[in-house]
């Protein structure tokens, strides 16, 4: 019993020194002396006034997550690639603060390497969002996505409700925080749960499907559409998800889809084993969706239509006999 | 009808059950359909609409039903809806051979009815299949569909909520199926529209 105590403790123990060692490999060396202050509550101060060390509390605003860090798109950055060099010297120039940071475009723009991502028409398309609209250039791309933390969750997560939750969250760090709230308006936090009270079944909705999905227009040509519409003009047309022909599919389920469509070289609904089956990719797509308006499987459209009229023929000619026969 | 005299066959809560659950289950097809094809047809319900349709009327049909269930456990209606295995093959087939010939021909029909049979081993039959497993499937997925929280997320690597909403459509379909059969079927009384008129009188004439 002691021995097997001992085992478990050393593979717990091992387990979690690996964690902790791979969130380490993930975050570039030169980083640990920013991160030091930058992680903790706290942090030692020379105050020239008083001639002292002291310890202050850390803004809480300025305090990494070291785990987010690891496994943010820009895990691989040095602290400098994107802060001035100036962060170098501690106690940092206060001026420092006022520094104006990075955007995307700064470095993705133009670049043939982030092609795929096409940032310069996410850029285009933000410029038509309603965040332009009244923001202007004040309306950085980190007021959405966390330049520290972001993951390309819609590319790469097979989780469509981590999607949906990565997603949504962005969007209620400002419209359900008052505090960053404040940063671009000065009216109050809007009342989200009282706007949407139209909506059935609306926790479900904010469960499954992202804001954007209504909220925005849906581009054939992007991957996630940035141009974020006035309110008056989200869709509150349900078949517009609600059909055989929805939305989704071109918003929520666009990277999906066409990645299996790449995978098989054909929509694996085709198939009639394939009826049931969410893809016939070797991923396991365990959250396919389904909404109302339509079965999703065309085959049973077919099915239920021979029955049907193969039904009404019976009745049609069973009558045409009763009445000859009468 | 035995030696042609009246018979009260359906009583007056059976009527009234039967009323409900018809008027319910036309909402809930017609609802349905326009869920089903919410992108077709003008003559179809909206989607809000066919929505906000489609869940009343299942909440009135499943309060139906335990009126339903309840009334044949307490009643004497039960007794026709007992399963006889014995010859029912046989049974089958004649009531079959007569509806595709034998009535054509003039012949009686192989099962009249009477008090101690009011429905033909068909008929008998297709009602136990609708009332005692079609619509309880219906009631459970339709439930679930109601609070799809509630349904498993994952069942044999499908969607739990997928299989729950094909199950309902197939069954709700047959169901719609069964419906357009029984409606023809009670056109064979002599005339078409008797049996029309005793589930409103509740007498068998």
């Amino acid at each position: 019993m002691r021995f097997f105590a001992c085992t478990l403790f050393l593979v717990i123990l091992a387990g979690f020194l690996g964690v902790l060692n791979l969130n380490g490999q993930n975050i570039p060396e030169q980083n640990q002396a920013c991160l030091k202050c930058h992680t903790s509550q706290a942090h030692t101060i020379y105050n020239d006034w008083t001639e002292k060390e002291e310890k202050r509390l850390m803004n809480p605003f300025y305090i990494l997550d070291t785990i987010q860090l690891a496994v943010g798109v820009h895990q691989v950055f040095s602290c400098i690639d994107c802060h001035s060099m100036d962060y170098e010297t501690y106690p940092h120039d206060g001026q420092l603060k006022l520094e104006p940071m990075m955007t995307c475009i700064d470095c993705h723009g133009g670049d043939p390497t982030y092609e795929d991502w096409q940032f310069d028409r996410i850029e285009e398309e933000f410029q038509k969002s309603v965040h332009y609209e009244l923001h202007g250039d004040q309306f950085s791309c980190s007021k959405c996505h966390s330049q520290h933390y972001y993951r390309a969750t819609a590319r790469t997560s097979s989780d469509l409700r981590e999607i949906v939750d990565y997603s949504n969250k962005m969007c209620l760090s400002c419209h359900d925080n008052m505090t960053k709230y404040q940063l671009v308006s000065e009216d109050a936090k809007p009342q989200l749960v009282d706007i949407h009270n139209w909506l059935p079944n609306q926790e479900l909705h904010f469960r499954r499907v992202r804001c954007i999905e209504c909220h925005t227009e849906v581009q054939d040509s992007l991957m996630v559409s940035h141009n974020i519409l006035r309110k008056e003009h989200a869709t509150k047309n349900c078949v517009e998800c609600h059909s055989a022909n929805s939305m989704l599919q071109a918003s929520l389920y666009k990277y999906q889809n066409l990645r299996v469509r790449t995978e098989t070289g054909e929509n694996s609904q085709k198939s009639i084993l394939g009826l049931f089956t969410v893809k016939n990719t070797q991923e396991d797509f365990s959250n396919e969706y389904y909404v109302i308006g339509a079965s999703r499987i065309p085959y049973l459209n077919t099915i239920f239509a021979l029955i049907f009229f193969a039904t009404l023929g019976g009745i049609v000619v069973h009558t045409i006999i009763r009445i000859i026969k009468k | 009808m035995e030696n042609g005299k009246k018979l009260y066959l359906y009583p007056l809560w059976l009527r009234i059950w039967h009323g409900i659950n018809a008027l319910g289950i036309l909402a809930l097809i017609f609802s349905g359909i326009s869920l089903h094809y919410s992108d077709r047809g003008i003559l179809l319900l909206d989607f809000q609409s066919a929505v906000a349709v489609h869940n009343l009327a299942g909440v009135i049909v499943t309060v139906s039903y335990f009126l339903f269930v309840f009334g044949n456990i307490l009643t004497k209606n039960g007794k026709y809806y007992r399963v006889k295995t014995k010859g029912l093959p046989n049974r089958l087939t004649k009531q079959i051979q007569y509806y595709i010939s034998g009535m054509f021909k003039g012949e009686e029909s192989p099962f009249p009815i009477s008090e101690k049979r009011k429905f033909n081993p068909l008929q008998k039959y297709a009602y136990i299949f609708a009332m005692y497993l079609f619509l309880p499937i219906l009631i459970v997925t339709g439930i679930a569909l109601f609070f799809p929280e509630i349904i498993i997320e994952q069942v044999f690597q499908l969607s739990g909520i997928m299989l729950t909403a094909v199950i309902h459509g197939i069954i709700g379909f047959l169901t719609f199926v069964f419906l357009l059969v029984h409606l023809y079927v009670a056109s064979m009384g002599k005339p078409p529209g008797k049996n029309y008129k005793s589930i409103i009188t509740g007498w068998h004439t």
